[in-house]
């Protein structure tokens, strides 16, 4: 069968088989030919629209080989930065007067175990009181060499945010003045919020039968 | 090596003679002091511990130490639905539910790309109690404020005050706190009949119940004294710090995402955001107390819109996909299934069966991406960033809490100040140690 008129398929890699994750025995739930891709990685070309242009353009003459990709989704702008060159870009975010990011809202870190070499991100929020627009920065950072430059001098409110987020993630924010744990105790093994860490708890017996922990529970995702 | 010799003589306050305990310090030739407040201290709002290091009665250092009431509630909601996710969020800002369900389910419907088709009337009654929240939210960081600088009538007046909202968001919802009311899509069930009336009733009483407040408290002189000038920071400072509500307020900044960045229709209500230019424990204070009445205002105009254009009207997303599929019915043990809808999946309709189950067990699907959404709950942005991998379940889930942020602020406002002080300082912050730790 030809395919030249169908449209393209896709070529991102599978994500799962199969539904309700059936593993280990045979798949009786009728989806084991159910074949699902991951999403794709998205990358947004010009125009932006809305004020992401301005944003853009005030920020791409100086730091044109720090932003590795730009993504305008859901009416939000993500600027994908280069590690190395974060401190810089924060603190032209913040002082430009086109940009003028005055407002950090700390720190979030996400964990994608499946993107090799960028596992780790830390995700940044923006806010500009000045022009009020807000933009989000992401850096990423492999599991392999879990390492950030802190933005504390830039960003004094990151300081618990960046502690958090090596707290839950492992991610080290290199120059933090005091990088220690702040939720968990200080003598904890592992991070919490990464996806490889079990959420514990025990199977509870109900009426006879007996419900499994929340992360042994069927999944349909 | 002993802690005697790494940190110095300890003193124990475990229930042993005072006297004695102040005759040992006094002689003692040591002049700096390390104090543990908290963890387990009643003007710590909470489980916070400061570990202060006193100079005679001035703080030189203070430190504050959290997770004490870490349940790891972002990481449990990655293990179910998205909508079993807003009785998880609920729990974090245990004096501001609403507001955290609120945030949530913005984030979830800008994934879901239905922030413009939720219902007018769910986005009227989400504002109507968000309100409500902030006025028993702030009452009880007005009352607990007054109790620890040693006025108990502040206190029995704001519990007071803030029992009469609590019954009407159980009238409304079901629960007093934790309701897990605002869902994905809207909210889980309709005003109950009456309501409004209630809700009137509070809008006449309240108004003369903040006065007596503040004719307890605004130029009292021992209260001034203890609030004036008081845990200084101005507008650099919070925005350094990434201070937002009312301490930035009251830095002279009329800075309300309300106002500035308006969701849930606020920018069809008429309220003014009150600011201060102390940038002390005072104006902080005054920027409270006036925020009550000026949500009071919104309450009235939200109320009228419900019983007037908005009445009768769905409270639910119209996608059958999305919406939850039940209409909640307040029984004798409180709320519960509705009857009707009951009859209507089990007697009448497979589809309807069938979708209830499939949403209910699987829950809906939402589409790859991240998105933050962010209030003005009663202590500053509360910001939830959302991040979906395409599938049931939420793949990461992380709150921007204002108290957290805000906490940050207790050495810039406490350093310099006298040990009495650090007690103002940290109830103006008003940090809620369920929001910090989540």
């Amino acid at each position: 069968m030809s395919t030249e008129n169908l449209p393209g398929l896709p070529e991102e890699p599978i994500a799962r088989k199969g539904m309700f994750g059936v593993k280990d025995t045979g798949d009786t739930s009728g989806y084991n030919r159910l074949v699902v891709r991951r999403p794709p990685k998205l990358v947004s070309g010009r125009p932006y629209g809305s004020y992401f242009d301005e944003v853009a353009d005030a920020l791409e003459p100086a730091f044109a080989d720090a932003i590795e990709r730009v993504v305008v989704d859901r009416g939000e702008v993500t600027f994908h930065v280069r590690r190395e060159r974060l401190p810089e870009v924060m603190k032209h975010l913040r002082d430009d007067p086109a940009l003028r990011f005055e407002l950090s809202l700390g720190v979030s870190g996400v964990h994608y175990p499946e993107e090799t070499g960028a596992e780790l991100r830390a995700v940044y929020h923006l806010c500009s009181i000045t022009h009020n627009r807000r933009v989000r920065v992401e850096v990423s950072c492999p599991d392999a060499d879990p390492h950030i430059p802190s933005t504390v001098q830039v960003y004094p409110t990151h300081d618990w945010h960046e502690r958090e987020t090596y707290d839950f993630f492992g991610i080290v924010f290199d120059g933090h003045p005091a990088l220690t744990r702040i939720e968990m105790p200080d003598d904890w093994e592992g991070h919490p919020q990464r996806k490889d860490y079990p959420l514990g708890g025990i199977p509870v017996e109900y009426r006879g039968a007996e419900v499994p922990a929340p992360d042994r529970r069927r999944s349909y995702s | 090596m002993s802690t005697t010799e790494t940190e110095g003589r300890i003193y124990d306050v475990a229930g042993q003679d005072w006297d004695e305990l102040v005759k040992t310090v006094s002689e003692s030739a040591d002049e700096r002091l390390v104090v543990n407040m908290g963890p387990q201290h009643p003007s710590t709002h909470g489980v916070l511990r400061l570990v202060l290091t006193l100079d005679g009665e001035t703080v030189t250092e203070a430190r504050t130490v959290i997770g004490y009431l870490h349940t790891g509630i972002e990481k449990n909601m990655e293990y179910r639905t998205w909508t079993q996710g807003v009785t998880f969020v609920t729990r974090m800002d245990y004096l501001a539910p609403i507001f955290n369900e609120t945030a949530y389910c913005m984030g979830v419907e800008k994934l879901l790309g239905i922030t413009d088709r939720i219902p007018d009337r769910a986005q009227a009654i989400r504002v109507l109690t968000m309100e409500l929240t902030r006025i028993s939210s702030h009452l009880v960081a007005i009352a607990t404020f007054g109790l620890e600088l040693g006025a108990t009538t502040p206190m029995l007046f704001g519990f007071r005050e803030r029992e009469m909202v609590l019954d009407l968001m159980e009238y409304i919802t079901g629960l007093r706190m934790n309701m897990a009311y605002v869902r994905p899509g809207g909210v889980s069930v309709d005003l109950p009949a009456g309501a409004v009336d209630k809700i009137g009733e509070f809008l006449k009483v309240m108004p003369g119940r903040i006065k007596e407040m503040r004719k307890l408290l605004d130029a009292n002189p021992v209260y001034t004294r203890r609030t004036k000038d008081v845990a200084y920071l101005d507008l650099t400072g919070c925005m350094a710090l990434g201070i937002t509500g009312p301490m930035l307020r009251a830095a002279g900044l009329p800075w309300d995402l309300r106002k500035s960045q308006p969701y849930c229709g606020y920018e069809t209500y008429e309220f003014d955001v009150p600011t201060q230019n102390t940038c002390d424990v005072y104006g902080r204070y005054l920027v409270r107390m006036a925020e009550m009445e000026e949500s009071l205002k919104i309450i009235e105009q939200a109320l009228d819109r419900l019983s007037g254009p908005l009445k009768g009207g769905p409270v639910m997303i119209e996608d059958k996909k999305i919406g939850w599929p039940s209409q909640l019915a307040l029984g004798p043990d409180g709320l519960g299934n509705s009857p009707d809808h009951i009859a209507h999946i089990m007697g009448s309709s497979m589809e309807a069966l069938i979708h209830h189950f499939k949403l209910v067990t699987e829950g809906f699907r939402v589409p790859a991406g991240q998105a933050y959404a962010s209030v003005e709950s009663p202590r500053g942005e509360l910001g939830a960033h959302v991040v979906s991998d395409g599938g049931t379940r939420p793949y990461r889930v992380h709150f921007r809490d204002p108290s957290f942020t805000n906490l940050q602020a207790v050495p810039a406002t406490c350093e310099g100040g006298m040990v009495a002080d650090v007690i103002s300082a940290v109830a103006s912050i008003d940090p809620v140690m369920g929001g910090v730790d989540r």
